[in-house]
């Protein structure tokens, strides 16, 4: 038995992981959940707004990292459509701004078609520049920002009328991947002005860097796949479609069954490549006497 | 036959086995896309002032759409510049063009979508082939991927840094006319400040000639120098030092109210524990022994748990990224799964779900 162990191809456990992760997305697992304390912090920032404040949203990730934030990006979006809120959308990152761009398609003017650009929303696009561009449009936005994505000069859309800076803005929700994103945000934007505060969704791998931020510089954290499934459960209760979920905010919830199985695949291949350690510590041991 | 060359045999046939059982069971196909063509049509106008304004205020000439209620206003007038019109191509789900594809040809097969979603799923299939050992496809795969990223960064550094930040200032003009025409086309009083980046990038090209690289040191030393300077206020600030009064929490911690709140008082004994054995840890000035070693000792132990936190999350992260990939290889591309409702409505025989 231990021999076969030792000799086991590691290819079987990337089949194992692989099956572990196929099978829940062919046969959905039922879980539910309930909000962490952070996600919930999250929903009230924007929750507890006055309707029609002014929120910008910056897009900070590509496509690689679109399977972890998308759909926090879809439910912070539908959230801040169902609120009325304007929207003053950015990324940090090129590839942001076409992922910003899709999901005001697919969400923003699908539960908001009222939404009309220049006075609901705006999409300020990308700029290079890494935490310069925070630092800049925190004090003078039209100096980093002299048109919009479409080119029109921000002198000419209605809802940048008195928006000079950043600082304007009643929230910023971040959705980062890395560099530059939500800790850029925190030393650049949330710690030196306060006054607007700030909420973000990260990757997994970034968001135990940001605990310390919480709760003075940051107000609310969506951690990883599950702060996204805890999000889209909140929405879905607060803000469902004729009584039932959003189609849109199902990604994360959906996600997280893969999850569970492959965590306790993964628990498991733990425990057993320390047994096969310790059985083999012990069998050197008997070899020796 | 080799061993290798028997595996690979195999999952090409039970691929193409299964690729083939699909388009059987499935009568409309799969891993096709759908668009929907929207005509757009323009024309240009002249636009007054209002009406019982100041006659002589500056009018202003814009693009309108063709037939809108724009056209209707009294101070609204066209200009002599022909027509424009365009086709806007959206994505719509399959269910929804088969749908509408009956009386509206505006409804079609898109070739260039379908191409996509094949390529995107050829190159999962090569990238997670690596699994098994490194391989000829999965070269391919890496290096169009590498080629295609230099290129896109290429082209980005271009449009998005050099364009705005540096040619636009120096050539207003010239870059309102093909690339910028929402800016002003006037040069800024201080555009001449622009000449200092430029010739800071002219030196730091230098460092490829075999003589002149020692004049790239210069703008080097001021790149670092400034990422520094402004590093350094932004880390005093929001990680120093608002760090430090965070720390600064009650023992004894009170609701609103002012009752006990045991969990609370726990979290904050716990955090400043965690916070000082793990400083004692890495405090070398003193020998790690008696009492000052086991504290450290827990300081350790505290730095394993964040670690293993951190682990955790890292795989959380990877476990979403491969979902997304075999999600989009069972709904996108196979058809097996719909979780957004976008193929099922009809041609389906068999499904899994």
């Amino acid at each position: 038995m231990l021999k076969f162990l030792e000799q086991l191809d590691r290819r079987v456990a990337f089949l194992l992981m692989g099956l572990a992760v196929a099978i829940p997305i062919l046969f959905p697992l039922p879980l539910s959940y309930k909000p962490s304390p952070l996600a919930q912090s999250a929903f009230d920032a924007i929750d507890r707004l006055p309707d029609g404040s002014k929120v910008v949203f910056s897009f900070d990730y590509d496509p690689a990292s679109s399977g972890e934030l998308q759909p926090m990006s879809n439910a912070l979006v539908y959230h801040c459509a169902r609120k009325r809120h304007k929207l003053y959308f950015m990324a940090l990152w090129a590839p942001g701004k076409t992922i910003c761009t899709e999901t005001i398609a697919t969400v923003l003017l699908k539960y908001r078609p009222d939404a009309a650009y220049g006075e609901d929303y705006v999409e300020l696009g990308y700029q290079s520049g890494n935490e310069g561009v925070i630092k800049i449009a925190a004090t003078d936005l039209r100096q980093q920002y002299k048109t919009d994505i479409k080119g029109t000069p921000l002198e000419a859309i209605p809802m940048m009328e008195g928006v000079n800076n950043l600082q304007a803005m009643d929230l910023l929700i971040t959705i980062s991947a890395g560099y530059p994103g939500s800790k850029e945000w925190v030393q650049y934007f949330s710690t030196p002005f306060p006054r607007t505060r700030m909420i973000t969704g990260t990757t997994g791998v970034q968001s135990v860097s940001l605990y310390p931020y919480i709760p003075n510089q940051i107000a609310g954290m969506l951690g990883a796949i599950k702060g996204a499934a805890e999000y889209e459960t909140i929405v879905n209760e607060q803000y469902p479609v004729n009584g039932k979920p959003v189609p849109e905010l199902g990604e994360g919830q959906r996600r997280m069954g893969p999850q569970l199985v492959a965590h306790m695949l993964m628990v498991s291949l733990i425990l057993l490549g320390n047994a096969i350690f310790f059985m083999q510590r012990k069998a050197r041991r008997e070899g020796r006497r | 036959m080799s061993r290798s060359t028997m595996v690979w045999l195999v999952v090409f046939l039970l691929g193409a086995a299964g690729l083939a059982t699909n388009l059987v069971v499935r009568p409309k196909g799969f891993g096709l896309a759908y668009v929907h063509d929207e005509p757009v049509r323009r024309v240009e106008v002249t636009v007054g002032p209002p009406i019982g304004a100041d006659a002589n205020e500056p009018t202003e000439t814009k693009w309108v759409e063709a037939g809108g209620p724009e056209l209707d206003r009294p101070n609204v007038s066209r200009t002599t510049t022909p027509e424009v019109s365009w086709i806007e191509e959206s994505q719509v789900t399959p269910a929804k063009a088969w749908d509408e594809m009956q009386g509206d040809p505006s409804y079609r097969l898109s070739l260039k979508h379908t191409l996509g979603i094949w390529v995107a799923a050829f190159f999962t299939l090569a990238v997670l082939s690596f699994l098994w050992r490194d391989n000829p496809v999965y070269k391919f795969a890496e290096s169009v991927i590498v080629g295609v990223s230099a290129a896109y960064w290429m082209l980005n550094a271009f449009w998005a840094t050099l364009v705005p930040n540096l040619i636009q200032p120096l050539f207003p003009k010239f870059v309102q006319s093909w690339a910028m025409p929402g800016t002003t086309g006037e040069a800024s009083d201080f555009w001449f400040v622009t000449l200092v980046p430029l010739t800071f990038a002219v030196m730091l090209l230098l460092r490829l000639s075999p003589k002149g690289g020692w004049i790239a040191a210069w703008p080097l030393a001021f790149v670092i120098g400034t990422t520094a300077g402004m590093k350094l206020v932004s880390h005093v600030q929001a990680d120093f030092l608002s760090m430090l009064s965070g720390s600064v929490l009650p023992l004894y911690a009170t609701d609103a109210q002012g009752r006990f709140e045991l969990g609370t008082s726990i979290g904050n004994f716990v955090l400043i524990v965690g916070l000082l054995s793990v400083l004692t840890y890495f405090f070398f000035s003193v020998e790690h022994r008696g009492t000052i070693g086991k504290f450290a000792r827990l300081g350790v132990w505290f730095l394993m748990v964040s670690f293993g936190a951190a682990f955790a999350f890292t795989v959380m992260g990877r476990i979403t990224l491969l979902s997304e990939r075999l999600e989009f290889l069972f709904s996108d591309w196979l058809w097996l799964i719909d979780p957004k409702g976008a193929h099922t409505a009809m041609g389906l025989l068999f499904s899994i779900r």
